[in-house]
C-alpha cells in the first residue's frame, strides 16, 4: 500500500467524461425526479369523489311545456327547459343573419327531442346567472332568458339576441338515457 | 463492522421479538392462507364479491364502512351496471323539500355506503348498549388483523361451565375477556352464494375477511404493481451510480 | 468561467460561483466510509417530507370531526393520495433512521469535538426540531394512538412546578385535547420545517468553514489529504441515496404499515384509552427514560435531559483525539452505550413490568453514566492508539512509528 497517489487531482481530469454511463444516470436521473413529481402533480386534480359526481341524472316527466328546472351540475348551473310550440318554432324561423353568434336552433338540441333546451345558465358577459328559467321570472323580449346584470337577452335556443354578452349560453354534454331523462357530464 | 452486526442483531431480537403483550389467556388465532398476503399478494375478486354479499346479508344491518362509496366495488371487480343496481337498493337523504322535511331517493355509485344507524346513541338504544365498530378499516386495527377477524367469526362457543356470562353477551375465546355483545353473526345455510359455492361458516368469514381486506387497503394491488417498478428502478440506478462511482474513484487510494 | 443567463446572473448575484465553491470544489477529506453519505441522504427525505407535507395539506381538514375521514379521503379518492400519504408517513421513519445513523457516526468519530462544537450544537437543534414536529404530525390522523400520545406528552408539561397545570391548558387550548390543539398542532407542524431548513443551512454554513471530520479523525494537513466534492462524493452520495431509497421504496409498497400502530386506524375516541399505548418507534427509548423515574418531575426532567444532555458533549469528552478508532478503552464501551439505547428502546416497547423496569432503569443510568462519568473521567487517563501522520499516509504512520509516538505532538 506504498505506491499511493502524490499528484494533486485537479478537477479537470476528475470530471467524469460525458460518456454511455455519464448519460444513463443523468437520464435515469431525471426520470426519477419526473416520477417523483407526477403523483405529487396529479394529487392536485379532481378526486375520484369529485369525479363521481362530474355527471347528474335529470328525471325530465316532472317539467311541462313552458316550465324549466335549474340543476347543479360541476357547480353550475344548468337550465333544463320544456319548450312549447310556438317557442321551437320562434327559435327555429330567427334568420341567422339577426344573430350575433350565429348557430342554427337545431344544432342545440338533440334531434327528436327539440322541444328540449339545455343550457349552461350562465351568462357570457360576466358571469351572472340569467333570469327567466320558471315562468314568473322576467324572460326579456324574446322569450328565452334575461340577465339582470347588464341586461342581456337570450332567445328560446339560449342564442345571444341583445348584447352586452358576446355569445350564446354553451350546451353542456349530455345525452337521452330514455324519453324522461337525460344525463349531463 | 462486526459490532454493528451485533448491535443490529441486539435490535432485531428486542423489537422483533416483541409479540404484543396480549391477555393472557386470550387465544392466539390460528394463521390461515390469503391470497392477499406477501408481496405478490392480489385482490382474490370472486371470494371478495362473495364477501361483499356476506358482509351485506350478515354484517351491514349493524356495521357500516362509512369510509367506502357503491363505485369503490368496481375494484372487486363489479361492473357500473352493477353497482348502480346495488347502489339503487338503498334510499338515502337527498336534501329537503319545500316543506323542509328530508328528502330520500335511491343512492348512486357516488354515494357513501348507507350507515346502518343514523347516529351512535340509536345504535346502543336498539343494541342494548353496545356500538358496533365501523368496518372500513377493521381488518388493520388489530395486530394480526385477517387471522383476528377470521378466528372471531367462527370462533363462537358454548361457554365452559366456570364462565357465567352476562346477560346478553355471547362466549368467544379470541375476544379480550371472552365475552362479546355480538352474537354469532354467521351461521351455515343463512346466506345462499349467486355463484354457487358452497356456503359454510368457513368459506362465509374466509370471504369476508377478503372483503373487508380489501375495502380496508383498496390501494393494494396497484400499490404493489407499482412498487416493484420502483424498487427495481432504484436497484437499476445503484447499479449505475455503483459503476460511475467505481470508475470515478479509480486511482484514488 | 461562466457565460451566457447564468453568467448574467452570476455577476449580479453570485449563486452559481456559490455552488461550485461549496458543492463543487469544496475539498473533502479523501477517506470517508459510507457512514458519510448519511448526511446528504437526511437532507433528501428533508425534501421528500417537505414536499409531500405541502401537497397532503390541501386535502387535510384540521378539526377534530375530520381529520380522521380526511385522511381516509386522501387515501381512498385522491390521485395517488396513498402514495403520498404512505411517503410523508414512512419518510418520518427512514428521516429519523438517517438523522440516527448520522448523529451516531458524529459521535463514534468525535466530529462534535473542536473546532466543530457550533456544527454538533446546529445538528442537535435540527434533530430537536425533527422531534417537535414529528410528535405533533402524528397527532394529525386523529387515531386512538395520535389522540392518547398527544395527551400524554402535552401532560408531562404539568410536572412543570407550580404553573404545569395552567400550561398544559394553554398548550390544549381547552380542557383536554381536541380541535383547538389539533389545528395549532397543524399549524406548527406546518412551520417547523422551514425552521428546520434554516437551521440545516446553518449547519452547512458551518461544515464549509471548520471542513468535515473524517474517519480517521485526524486535521487534514494537505491537498493530497482531500478530493473536491464533486464529482467523487457527490457520485458516492448518489450510490448511497439510490440503495436507501430502494429500502425506502420496499417499505413503502411492500410493507406501509410496518411502523404504524393498528391502533390508530381507530378514531380518535377521548373517552376510552387503549390498552397499550407507545410512542413510534423513534421515541421509544426517550419513553423508557420518563418511565424509568417514579417520579414524575423527575422522569420527564430526564427525558428532557437525554436531548439536552448532548448538547454539552464537546465538553463532556475531555480525549484529544477525536475518532474513537484509536481509543481502545472507550470503543467499546462507545457500543455499550449504543446498546444501552438499543435496550431502552425496547423497554419502551414494552409494559412497564417484571424485568423491564429493572431493565429500563439499567439502560437509563448508563445512557447518563456514560456521557457524564465515563467520557470526562476517560478522556484525561486513556492512552489512544498511535495516530496516523496524514490521512493520505494512514498506513505507515501505524506500522512504523512507536506506540503513542505521535500521539505526543497532538497533546497540548
Amino acid at each position: 500500500m506504498t505506491g499511493m497517489q502524490t499528484a494533486p487531482i485537479g478537477p479537470s481530469d476528475a470530471v467524469p467524461r460525458r460518456d454511455i454511463l455519464t448519460l444513463v444516470a443523468l437520464t435515469g436521473a431525471a426520470i426519477g425526479v419526473a416520477g417523483y413529481a407526477w403523483p405529487l402533480i396529479d394529487f392536485m386534480n379532481p378526486s375520484k369523489d369529485v369525479l363521481a359526481l362530474a355527471s347528474v341524472e335529470v328525471p325530465l316527466e316532472a317539467i311541462s311545456p313552458g316550465m324549466g328546472i335549474t340543476v347543479v351540475w360541476r357547480g353550475k348551473p344548468i337550465f333544463v327547459r320544456h319548450r312549447t310550440d310556438a317557442e321551437i318554432q320562434q327559435a327555429r324561423n330567427t334568420p341567422l343573419d339577426q344573430l350575433s353568434d350565429p348557430q342554427d336552433d337545431r344544432a342545440r338540441v338533440q334531434p327528436g327531442h327539440e322541444q328540449w333546451i339545455v343550457v349552461v345558465g350562465i351568462c357570457t358577459h360576466l358571469g351572472c346567472i340569467p333570469l327567466g328559467n320558471k315562468p314568473s321570472e322576467m324572460r326579456g323580449n324574446l322569450g328565452g332568458w334575461f340577465c339582470p346584470c347588464h341586461g342581456s337577452q337570450f332567445d328560446t335556443s339560449g342564442r345571444i339576441r341583445v348584447p352586452p354578452a358576446p355569445s350564446n349560453l354553451p350546451i353542456p354534454p349530455y345525452t337521452f338515457e330514455s324519453d324522461t331523462k337525460i344525463r349531463i357530464g | 463492522m462486526n459490532r454493528f452486526v451485533v448491535i443490529a442483531a441486539l435490535a432485531g431480537l428486542a423489537f422483533g421479538a416483541t409479540a404484543r403483550a396480549q391477555e393472557a389467556d386470550t387465544l392466539t388465532p390460528p394463521s390461515q392462507s390469503w391470497r392477499f398476503a406477501g408481496p405478490l399478494g392480489t385482490v382474490d375478486q370472486a371470494a371478495a364479491q362473495r364477501g361483499f354479499q356476506v358482509y351485506a346479508d350478515a354484517c351491514s344491518n349493524c356495521h357500516g364502512l362509512k369510509y367506502l362509496h357503491y363505485r369503490d366495488l368496481s375494484g372487486i371487480g363489479f361492473t357500473a351496471a352493477q353497482i348502480k343496481e346495488i347502489a339503487a337498493r338503498f334510499m338515502v337523504p337527498a336534501g329537503f323539500d319545500n316543506q323542509g322535511n328530508v328528502v330520500t331517493r335511491p343512492a348512486t355509485a357516488a354515494s357513501p355506503f348507507r350507515p346502518p344507524f343514523p347516529n351512535d346513541e340509536a345504535a346502543r338504544a336498539m343494541l342494548n348498549g353496545a356500538l358496533p365498530p365501523d368496518l372500513s378499516l377493521i381488518v388493520s386495527s388489530f395486530p394480526n388483523g385477517p387471522n383476528y377477524i377470521y378466528a372471531l367469526l367462527t370462533g363462537y362457543q358454548d361457554p365452559p361451565a366456570d364462565v357465567k356470562l352476562a346477560d346478553g353477551m355471547n362466549y368467544n375465546p379470541y375476544f379480550p375477556g371472552h365475552q362479546i355483545a355480538m352474537p354469532p353473526p354467521l351461521n351455515e345455510g343463512d346466506i345462499t352464494y349467486t355463484d354457487g359455492t358452497a356456503s359454510t361458516v368457513a368459506q362465509n368469514a374466509h370471504d369476508v375477511v377478503t372483503f373487508l381486506a380489501w375495502a380496508a387497503h383498496p390501494d393494494m394491488v396497484q400499490r404493489k404493481r407499482i412498487g416493484f417498478g420502483v424498487v427495481l428502478y432504484f436497484l437499476g440506478m445503484a447499479g449505475v451510480t455503483f459503476a460511475l462511482k467505481r470508475r470515478i474513484w479509480h486511482g484514488v487510494h | 468561467m461562466t457565460s451566457g443567463l447564468a453568467g448574467w446572473v452570476d455577476t449580479r448575484l453570485p449563486i452559481v460561483t456559490l455552488m461550485r465553491k461549496e458543492f463543487g470544489t469544496f475539498p473533502v477529506p479523501k477517506n470517508f466510509n459510507y457512514f458519510w453519505n448519511f448526511g446528504a441522504i437526511s437532507m433528501l427525505l428533508m425534501v421528500v417530507m417537505i414536499s409531500t407535507g405541502v401537497v397532503l395539506a390541501m386535502d387535510y381538514m384540521p378539526n377534530a370531526a375530520e381529520a380522521f375521514g380526511s385522511v381516509q379521503h386522501i387515501m381512498r379518492d385522491v390521485n395517488y393520495g396513498w402514495l403520498v400519504r404512505y411517503l410523508h408517513q414512512n419518510g418520518a421513519s427512514m428521516f429519523f433512521i438517517a438523522t440516527y445513523i448520522h448523529t451516531f457516526r458524529g459521535i463514534y468519530y468525535g466530529s462534535y469535538k473542536s473546532p466543530r462544537e457550533l456544527l454538533w450544537i446546529l445538528g442537535v437543534v435540527t434533530l430537536l426540531i425533527m422531534m417537535s414536529t414529528a410528535f405533533m404530525g402524528y397527532v394529525l390522523p386523529w387515531g386512538q394512538m395520535s389522540y392518547w400520545g398527544a395527551t400524554v406528552i402535552t401532560n408531562m408539561f404539568a410536572a412543570i412546578p407550580f404553573v404545569g397545570d395552567a400550561v398544559v391548558t394553554w398548550l390544549w387550548g381547552g380542557f383536554g385535547v381536541d380541535s383547538p390543539t389539533l389545528s395549532r398542532f397543524y399549524s406548527l407542524h406546518y412551520l417547523l420545517p422551514f425552521v428546520l431548513v434554516a437551521v440545516v443551512l446553518l449547519h452547512i454554513t458551518a461544515i464549509h468553514k471548520v471542513g468535515s471530520n473524517n474517519p480517521l479523525g485526524i486535521d487534514v494537513r494537505s491537498p493530497q489529504d482531500t478530493l473536491p466534492f464533486h464529482p467523487y462524493y457527490t457520485i458516492k452520495d448518489c450510490f448511497g441515496l439510490c440503495v436507501y431509497l430502494a429500502l425506502f421504496a420496499v417499505l413503502v409498497f411492500f410493507a406501509p404499515d410496518l411502523f404504524g400502530d393498528p391502533t390508530n386506524f381507530i378514531p380518535a375516541n377521548p373517552l376510552q384509552t387503549p390498552a397499550d399505548i407507545q410512542p413510534e418507534w423513534y421515541f421509544l427509548p426517550f419513553y423508557a427514560i420518563l418511565r424509568a423515574v417514579p417520579n414524575k418531575l423527575g422522569g420527564v426532567a430526564l427525558m428532557f435531559g437525554a436531548m439536552a444532555i448532548l448538547l454539552a458533549l464537546p465538553w463532556l469528552d475531555t480525549s484529544p483525539v477525536r475518532s474513537a478508532r484509536f481509543r481502545p478503552i472507550y470503543r467499546p464501551l462507545f457500543f455499550v452505550w449504543l446498546a444501552s439505547i438499543v435496550l431502552l428502546g425496547a423497554v419502551g416497547a414494552h409494559k412497564p413490568e417484571g424485568i423491564w423496569v429493572i431493565l429500563g432503569r439499567i439502560g437509563t443510568i448508563y445512557y447518563f453514566g456514560h456521557l457524564l462519568v465515563v467520557m470526562p473521567i476517560l478522556g484525561r487517563f486513556e492512552r489512544p492508539l498511535p495516530l496516523p501522520d496524514s490521512i493520505s499516509r494512514p498506513v505507515i504512520t501505524r506500522n512504523a512509528l512507536p506506540r503513542g509516538a505521535s500521539v505526543a505532538e497532538i497533546r497540548p
